[in-house]
C-alpha cells in the first residue's frame, strides 16, 4: 500500500503553515500526528496533492494553565505528552485519565490533540470529553482568530467548522466547579480499540448534595460527538439516588443518541451499551464528587 | 509531482543521506531504501505493530510515519538491538522463555519492550500486556511474551 504523491511541506512555524494554508486551501490537508491520516492515505481513501506537516512546529507543541485554571493544550501535544503531565493530571484530570484509553503506546508517541479533534471521529474520546467538560477550541488564519466551542465545532462525521484555511491552534479546557466528579466508560472488544459505546459523565453537587449539573457526553453513538442535554436535565436538582442515575440513562439511550449498526454492533446493541454505561458513569462520577466535597 | 527531499536520518547509530518522495513511508524507506529488513511489514494501517521502531527512543509505527519525517531524528530498529553472537538482554530472554514462534511480529514486540522496559524496569504483568497492546501476535496466544519480557527486565535489572 503506498499512499498517492503529493507535495509535502514542513513549515517550522504557524504563520507558515497559515500561509499555505491560505494559497492551497482545499488541495492541502494538515497532518498532524498522522495516526488517522496516514492509515486513510495509505488505503488511498484520501489523496490530497499538498501535506502541510506540522511536526516542526514546536511552538504549537505545550500544556500550560489556563487563566481560568484549566488547562490549554497546544494543538500538536502527542497523547503521550498529556498521559505523562503531572499538570494535565491535575487540570484536567477527567483527560488525563482517557489518555490511556487512545489507542497504543505507538499511537500515542506520535498522535496529537489537534489531530483528534479536527479529524472529528465519533469514534474517538477527545471529541466528545471536549465536549463533556465544555472545552473550546482557538482557530486562526490568516484572516484572523476565533474561538469555537466544542458544542458548535463538530458538525458530522469527520466534519468541522474549520474552514480549508484555518488551522486548529489550541485547546482550552476549562476546570470543573467545586464538588464536581467525573467518569469516563467504554466498551471495546479489545482494551485500545475504538470503543463500541462510550460514556463521558462530569457532575457537579450543590451545597446540599443534589446535583446542581450534569453533563453526559457518548462515544461511537451518532456521526459526531453526542450530549444528552435531556438526561442532563433530568439529573438537575436530585439527590444521586439509583432511580434517577437510572431514568437519566434511559433517557439518554433511548431518545438522545443515534448509534448505527455496522460489523461490530447493532445500534440496538450500543444503545444497551450505552444505558448500562450511562448509569455507571453517573454512579462514578457522583462518587467522587461527593469525595471531594468531603475533602472540603 | 515526483519531487524528492534530501534527507538525513541516524538509524541505528549511522548517519544516512538519502533522496526520498514524500510518500515514502518510513517502513518502506528502512527496508529498501536502507536494506534494513528487520523490520516487518503487517497491516500497513497502525493496527499490527509488526513495523514498530523507535524515534528518538519513543516506539512509533513506521508505517504510520513518512521517511521524510524522520528527517534528523535517531530511529532504532531491531537490528539496534544486538547482533547474532551477542544477543541484546531482551533477545536472550525471548529466546530462553519462548517468546515467539513464526517471529514475523518479534522485530515490532522488541523494540516496543525496549522503550518500555527503559522507561519502566520493574513492571507488573499488567503493565507489560498494556505496554503491548498495540503489538498483534496470531501465534503464541502471548502468554510466554509476556514471560519473555518479565524474564527480560529482571536480566536488565542485572
Amino acid at each position: 500500500m503506498k499512499p498517492a504523491p503529493f507535495d509535502y511541506f514542513a513549515p517550522a512555524a504557524t504563520e507558515e503553515a497559515l500561509s499555505l494554508l491560505a494559497e492551497h486551501g482545499y488541495d492541502a490537508k494538515v497532518l498532524a500526528g498522522g495516526q488517522s491520516l496516514i492509515p486513510m492515505m495509505n488505503f488511498r481513501l484520501v489523496q490530497p496533492s499538498i501535506l502541510v506537516d506540522l511536526n516542526n512546529i514546536a511552538e504549537l507543541a505545550y500544556l500550560r494553565e489556563g487563566e481560568d485554571g484549566g488547562l490549554r493544550i497546544g494543538a500538536m501535544t502527542r497523547h503521550r505528552q498529556v498521559e505523562t503531565s503531572p499538570l494535565a493530571a491535575k487540570r484536567a484530570p477527567l483527560i488525563h485519565a482517557a489518555m490511556s484509553k487512545i489507542a497504543y503506546p505507538q499511537v500515542r508517541t506520535r498522535g496529537t490533540f489537534g489531530g483528534s479533534v479536527s479529524h472529528a471521529d465519533p469514534s474517538a474520546e477527545l471529541p466528545a470529553l471536549s465536549l463533556a467538560l465544555r472545552g473550546k477550541f482557538r482557530l486562526r488564519s490568516q484572516r484572523g482568530e476565533r474561538w469555537v466551542p466544542a458544542e458548535e465545532f463538530f458538525v458530522s462525521l469527520f466534519t468541522t467548522v474549520l474552514e480549508p484555511d484555518e488551522l486548529l491552534v489550541e485547546a482550552s479546557i476549562p476546570p470543573m466547579p467545586p464538588r464536581s466528579g467525573w467518569s469516563l466508560q467504554e466498551v471495546a472488544r479489545r482494551p485500545h480499540d475504538f470503543a463500541l459505546m462510550g460514556v463521558a459523565a462530569v457532575v457537579t453537587l450543590d451545597e446540599k448534595g443534589l446535583c446542581k449539573e450534569a453533563r453526559l457526553t457518548f462515544i461511537s453513538a451518532g456521526d459526531r460527538p453526542m450530549a444528552a442535554e435531556r438526561a442532563a436535565e433530568a439529573l438537575k436538582g436530585q439527590a444521586p439516588s439509583p432511580q434517577v442515575m437510572k431514568e437519566a440513562a434511559e433517557i439518554a439511550s433511548t431518545q438522545e443518541i443515534d448509534p448505527s449498526s455496522d460489523i461490530h454492533a447493532t445500534a440496538e446493541f450500543r444503545r444497551h451499551l450505552a444505558n448500562v454505561l450511562t448509569r455507571r458513569a453517573l454512579e462514578q462520577a457522583f462518587q467522587r464528587a461527593a469525595e471531594t466535597t468531603q475533602e472540603g | 509531482m515526483s519531487n524528492t527531499f534530501a534527507l538525513t536520518v541516524t538509524v541505528n547509530g549511522t548517519r544516512y543521506e538519502r533522496s526520498v518522495e514524500p510518500r515514502t513511508l518510513l517502513s518502506d524507506f528502512l527496508r529498501h531504501d536502507l536494506g534494513l529488513t528487520g523490520t516487518h511489514v503487517g497491516c500497513e494501517h497502525g493496527v499490527c505493530g509488526a513495523c514498530s521502531v523507535l524515534m528518538d527512543g519513543q516506539p512509533i509505527r513506521s508505517c504510520l510515519t513518512f521517511a521524510v519525517q524522520a528527517h534528523g531524528h535517531e530511529i532504532t530498529t531491531v537490528e539496534g538491538l544486538g547482533t547474532k553472537e551477542e544477543l541484546h538482554p531482551i533477545q536472550q530472554a525471548f529466546q530462553e522463555a519462548h517468546g515467539l514462534q513464526c517471529g514475523f511480529c518479534t522485530p515490532g514486540i522488541l523494540t516496543t519492550v525496549k522503550a518500555f522496559l527503559e522507561q519502566n524496569p520493574n513492571p507488573s504483568e499488567e503493565e507489560i500486556r498494556e505496554a503491548l497492546s498495540g503489538n498483534l501476535c496470531r501465534c503464541t496466544g502471548y502468554q510466554h511474551i509476556i514471560e519473555a519480557v518479565e524474564l527480560a527486565a529482571e536480566k536488565m535489572r542485572g
